[in-house]
């Protein structure tokens, strides 16, 4: 059985003749622990589509299984409990607490966790050590550069042990040198065995995954095994 | 890091929006804790003065005369001519169901006199009851312990020229000034007072009296009650309830008081709105951060936990500050309502501080439930879009 089912999706956004298909009718299915990236040119669904993947955005119709549970069929907190146990997201733009030290964004999707703080610290620091963050717990984002921030993104993303990441862009804002360095990161977490689906307009970053997903209006176009 | 870390590390990141809150509660608070504060001293110092008005129920013989004032207050029908309640018959008032709340009965013999051609109105008084009678009294001299010891009042003083210490006759005895009183605004200021049995031997009116103050000393007695049971035990007198004054400023009070809880329920409105507005904006400002949680996996009801959470902190620091600026404004305020208690002190009271730090909490509470209700709402996938 594969990790990730996705049959038949649909998702339409607005009513009667401003009614916009976002995807049209897209099945697939992800084993545990690929890797795979999902290509295709601005405003063919592939940001939509890991929105559905990620239980954040009900489909029009189509149902979607991650690990046999049919995530729509959750209700509204049990999704987000889904999110937690399962699914981390690594946003384009970061999105860190500017307010907050590394090790508190790291520690943010513990906070509704029960442990001790000490604990949540401990496993903060040890996210931090294993995404290349040694020595830099306390500081602020404003002080660490943009692939720095990428880093501490992917580990809020993983300090919950989450077996899939969602990465919509996570080279976007990035020089290619520091988005080099984001990409071996990913594909060391999807060697630790973590099913990573990454959303990404580069064919160069796209090859580090496994297979390919391409998008077209909506539509899935394509599918190839990465070289 | 918990919900309640994140809620006030927000809170220290937006201190201005945390700011207008706290003013907006702190304001309420305050202007309630004020109002209710002052209010309630006004109550307690008529309350005093109802204690120490002196004389609340007046005794007097019944008649058909015409009547004479005595310090603004009707003495009913007492003449120099009338007859007058026997002495003995006074007893019986201490026979009364409430003799305990008795604290004074203080007879007096009232008649002209002539001193040094003036012609004055003599009283013979109990001086041990009329200190309790008129606490107001301020006198230079001393109470006068012998039967020919007199006090004057400062217009007696000034008529008949006599000061402390001068020796003069009435009507053939001769009195010694012991004291004078500084101005009353009263009655007593024309008086000559002097002790009871003297005055009745110099008025040849042995055993009567012309009239008896009586103080029953505390806040809530039944006066009308013991009204009625000194007039059972005199039928011949006429027994009178003087609290006429008091009982106009109490009702001054209440109107006072329903205005006071017009203005807080109005201030606490307007501080609510504030709270709502600032809260709105927050939930607003914040909805990628929003988003994020609940991308994370937060609850809607975590997210309700965090708003909810940042009002109760500033609620409850509001809370805490509105009471005391409350009691800072109320000692402000106090010498402008009283007067002549301006000194009073307004001590901190635990049951008013305890209540304005969980109203103001509930009401932040309360005022931040819609935004925190819109926050959770939220469609995290909105958020997501907005990135």
């Amino acid at each position: 059985m594969s990790s990730i089912d996705a049959k038949n999706l649909v998702k339409q956004y607005g009513i009667g003749e401003a009614k916009v298909t976002a995807i049209n009718d897209v099945s697939f299915g992800i084993e545990t622990g690929e890797f795979v990236a999902m290509m295709g040119e601005s405003g063919s669904g592939k940001s939509t589509l890991l929105s559905i993947l990620g239980g954040l955005n009900s489909p029009t119709s189509g149902r979607i299984w991650v690990d046999g549970v049919d995530v729509y069929s959750l209700t509204s907190d049990e999704r987000a409990d889904f999110r937690k146990k399962s699914i981390g997201f690594v946003f384009q733009n970061f999105h860190l607490l500017p307010y907050l030290t590394l090790a508190e964004n790291v520690m943010m999707p513990l906070a509704i966790i029960k442990m001790s703080k000490k604990e949540k610290l401990s496993m903060a620091i040890d996210t931090l050590d294993r995404v290349g963050l040694s020595g830099k717990a306390n500081r602020l984002p404003s002080q660490i550069s943009g692939g720095e921030q990428e880093r501490v993104a992917i580990a809020r993303a993983i300090v919950c042990r989450p077996p899939i990441i969602l990465a919509d862009e996570p080279t976007g804002n990035l020089d290619t040198g520091t988005g080099a360095e984001i990409m071996k990161l990913l594909s060391k977490l999807n060697h630790e065995g973590i099913t990573v689906i990454m959303v990404t307009h580069s064919n160069e970053y796209a090859h580090h995954a496994r297979r390919l997903i391409r998008l077209s209006d909506g539509r899935l176009v394509g599918e190839e095994m990465a070289m | 890091m918990t919900l309640k870390n994140i809620a006030i590390s927000n809170l220290r990141r937006r201190k201005a929006r945390a700011l207008f809150v706290l003013a907006g509660l702190l304001i309420g608070v305050s202007t309630v804790v004020g109002l209710i504060g002052l209010v309630q001293e006004m109550k307690s110092d008529i309350n005093h003065k109802l204690e120490m008005y002196g004389a609340n129920i007046l005794i007097v013989p019944k008649t058909e005369n015409l009547s004479l004032t005595y310090g603004g207050m009707s003495l009913g029908g007492v003449s120099f001519d009338m007859k007058e309640i026997h002495q003995e018959e006074l007893e019986k008032i201490r026979t009364i169901k409430n003799a305990a709340n008795l604290a004074a009965v203080g007879p007096m013999v009232l008649g002209p006199v002539t001193v040094g051609g003036h012609r004055l109105l003599m009283a013979g008084v109990d001086f041990n009851a009329a200190q309790i009678l008129r606490p107001w009294w301020n006198m230079k001299g001393k109470i006068p312990t012998e039967e020919d010891g007199m006090i004057l009042g400062s217009n007696a003083s000034l008529i008949t020229g006599l000061k402390l210490g001068d020796k003069t006759k009435i009507q053939n005895k001769e009195f010694t000034v012991w004291g004078v009183l500084e101005t009353t605004g009263s009655q007593d200021d024309g008086l000559i007072l002097a002790p009871l049995s003297t005055v009745q031997k110099l008025l040849g009116k042995q055993g009567r009296i012309s009239m008896v103050e009586v103080a029953a000393l505390c806040s809530g007695c039944p006066i009308p009650e013991m009204v009625k049971q000194i007039s059972d035990v005199l039928p011949s007198a006429n027994v009178m309830a003087i609290q006429q004054v008091v009982k106009g400023r109490l009702e001054t009070i209440g109107h006072f008081k329903k205005f006071s809880y017009g203005v807080s329920a109005l201030v606490l409105l307007v501080g609510c709105l504030m709270v709502l507005i600032t809260m709105m904006g927050s939930v607003r400002e914040r909805t990628v951060e929003i988003g994020i949680f609940r991308a994370m996996g937060f609850r809607k009801s975590h997210v309700m936990q965090i708003i909810l959470l940042e009002a109760g902190m500033v609620a409850a620091i509001a809370g805490i500050l509105g009471y005391f600026a409350g009691l800072g404004a109320i000692r402000v305020l106090l010498p402008l309502f009283l007067e002549g208690h301006g000194h009073r002190t307004v001590a901190l009271d635990p049951m008013m501080a305890g209540s304005a730090f969980l109203a103001s909490i509930l009401l932040g509470i309360a005022a931040s439930l819609y935004p925190a209700l819109m926050a959770s709402r939220l469609d995290p996938n909105d958020a997501l879009r907005a990135m």
